[in-house]
């Protein structure tokens, strides 16, 4: 079944049906089953990216929506993305400033702290904040629009959905959380150097030059190239969980939380993946 | 702009053949076959659940038949890729059961909303849009959005949204399901005033005979601006001329039954007279 079907498909009542013939449930069949549908839904996933990166890379675009989906997504999630990442940094100081304390290597604090925050807290931290925030959004609103037939609607007007819905959406995302990115990372050593001052009594110059030395380009390109991953995971997964919505509005629900789940443990896996990959890059290249 | 078409009579605009769809659950369609001749009015009448959207949307080329072929407007939508489809589509209006109207958008910019797509420049669009709502009496709810409005009002938007660019052909899903007889009674003096003015062909599914028998029955006279009797003023011609509409039920996948108003009222089939009563 292609996603063209399932994004057409609406809740059907159908009376008078031929009846299925009763089928044995094995404990292999279950499983058989449980893989078709798991390969089906990958290979739909598939599809929908494709036509997604076509539909990035060739006109038209809905700029308008474009930039009303960077407002929502970029913009809106500024809030927790500060929040968040001044305190993240905060705790990272006081969890490994009073183990430097010991060795009186206080000042390495500030090192740790870039390291970490840039390399792989910034990134896979506002890929999962936005995820919460986000993916779970496009994949209620998606949803809400197949069950009312808003997508059918935009279909039978000569819209192609993946432009107007999806492509805007994975566009602002993607444009957007590299920038969040970056707000969490300051914000962080921001956090840390307050943290630092007050607690460690080191002193706020120090614990940014040394933050500053820590980081070679190879950290900054590691750090950046991660967002634009996970950018893309979120904003998929969402937009395939909204447009596959099955159920009416309890399938909508059930799709949001599929979307945020589903997001966030990729992320988590493609962070172990890209941080090998950047690794082994950092080594050959710089 | 919605002028009246001057489109022979006999062309068919919608020709299903042998079409079979269905689903994991089993066959929904099997094997049917049906026309609609520009001009006119074929309505869909069958039970829950026996294909009549389904067949809307093959029409409409959002679903694709797995067997059988579909033509609308001579052109052949089961090979056609999904590009063509989309602009294939913008010739096609769609009226749907609960209207669909896009509820973060006003009133204005739902009809708007193909005007919009197409590029046409927004000091053209707003005369058009403002036309077609007042052809609904929908005017005063441009600025409103669609969860301000009742479900008759709805409707009536959904109609004008799938006028704005004049389509030759209106697939109307339900139009009238879930609403009071005096809103079904505005909603049906639509379709009749786009039939009988602007020659529209419409393919109408239905749970509510009486629909059908009104558009059956009664025409939009232009010139009295009202809704007459087929054959008033015992002119029969014209009533035939006007009431092109037809009527087929659908059951258990396949074409039941398929004819005119008066075959279909002296049925003496008891699974239709079930519609009748």
């Amino acid at each position: 079944m292609t996603l063209q079907v399932l994004v057409a498909d609406t809740p059907l009542q159908v009376a008078g049906r031929e009846a299925k013939t009763e089928e044995r449930i094995t404990v292999a069949g279950v499983f058989v089953n449980a893989a078709k549908s798991a390969v089906a839904d990958v290979q739909e996933y598939a599809i929908l990216c494709g036509r997604t990166l076509y539909a990035i890379f060739t006109p038209p675009y809905y700029v308008q929506d474009i930039l009303q989906q960077m407002d929502n997504i970029g913009a809106g999630s500024l809030p927790i993305i500060l929040l968040s990442g001044f305190f993240i940094g905060a705790v990272m100081v006081l969890q490994t400033g009073s183990q430097f304390t010991r060795f009186g290597q206080s000042s390495l604090t500030g090192d740790v702290v870039a390291i970490a925050l840039v390399r792989e807290l910034g990134p896979s931290l506002t890929g999962l904040l936005v995820t919460g925030r986000c993916a779970t959004g496009i994949a209620s609103e998606l949803g809400s629009m197949l069950v009312t037939e808003q997508v059918d609607a935009m279909r039978a007007m000569g819209t192609n959905p993946i432009r107007k819905l999806v492509a805007p959406r994975v566009i602002a995302t993607l444009l957007t959380l590299p920038l969040l990115t970056a707000m969490t990372d300051f914000m962080g050593l921001l956090g840390g150097c307050v943290a630092s001052i007050f607690s460690l009594r080191l002193g706020a110059i120090e614990f940014w030059r040394r933050a500053i030395d820590a980081l070679d380009f190879a950290d900054l390109m590691q750090g950046f190239t991660k967002p634009f991953f996970f950018a893309f995971i979120l904003a998929t997964i969402g937009c395939y969980k909204g447009l596959t919505v099955r159920g009416g509005t309890q399938g909508v629900g059930r799709a949001t939380t599929q979307a945020a789940v589903l997001s966030s443990v990729m992320i988590i896996v493609a962070d172990a993946f890209l941080t090998k990959v950047a690794l082994f890059l950092a080594n050959k290249l710089f | 702009m919605l002028s009246p078409t001057s489109r022979s009579d006999s062309n068919p605009a919608i020709t299903f053949e042998n079409v079979r769809i269905g689903f994991e659950e089993g066959d929904i369609l099997r094997d049917v076959s049906f026309q609609v001749r520009e001009r006119e009015t074929l309505v869909l009448l069958g039970e829950t659940g026996t294909g009549k959207t389904l067949s809307l949307k093959l029409a409409a080329g959002l679903l694709r038949p797995s067997q059988g072929t579909i033509r609308v407007l001579g052109k052949e939508l089961s090979s056609m890729p999904e590009r063509d489809l989309l602009e294939f589509r913008r010739h096609i209006g769609f009226v749907f059961q609960e209207g669909a109207l896009f509820d973060s958008m006003t009133v204005g910019d739902n009809v708007a909303y193909r005007l919009q797509e197409d590029g046409v420049k927004d000091d053209e669009i707003e005369p058009r849009v403002l036309e077609v709502l007042r052809f609904v009496e929908m005017e005063h709810t441009v600025d409103l959005f669609p969860s301000e409005l009742s479900g008759g009002m709805r409707r009536r938007v959904s109609i004008a949204r799938a006028l704005i660019n004049q389509p030759p052909i209106v697939l109307y899903d339900s139009p009238t399901a879930g609403l009071d007889p005096v809103t079904s009674q505005t909603i049906i003096t639509l379709i009749l005033r786009l039939r009988d003015v602007y020659g529209v062909t419409a393919l109408l599914a239905t749970q509510r005979l009486q629909d059908g028998f009104a558009l059956a029955n009664f025409r939009f006279d232009p010139a009295a601006k009202r809704v007459v009797h087929t054959v008033s003023n015992g002119n029969a011609a014209a009533g035939a001329k006007f009431a092109a509409t037809r009527f087929l039920v659908l059951r258990e996948g396949g074409v039941y039954f398929e004819g005119g108003q008066e075959e279909l009222a002296g049925t003496k089939d008891d699974y239709l007279k079930r519609f009748l009563v």
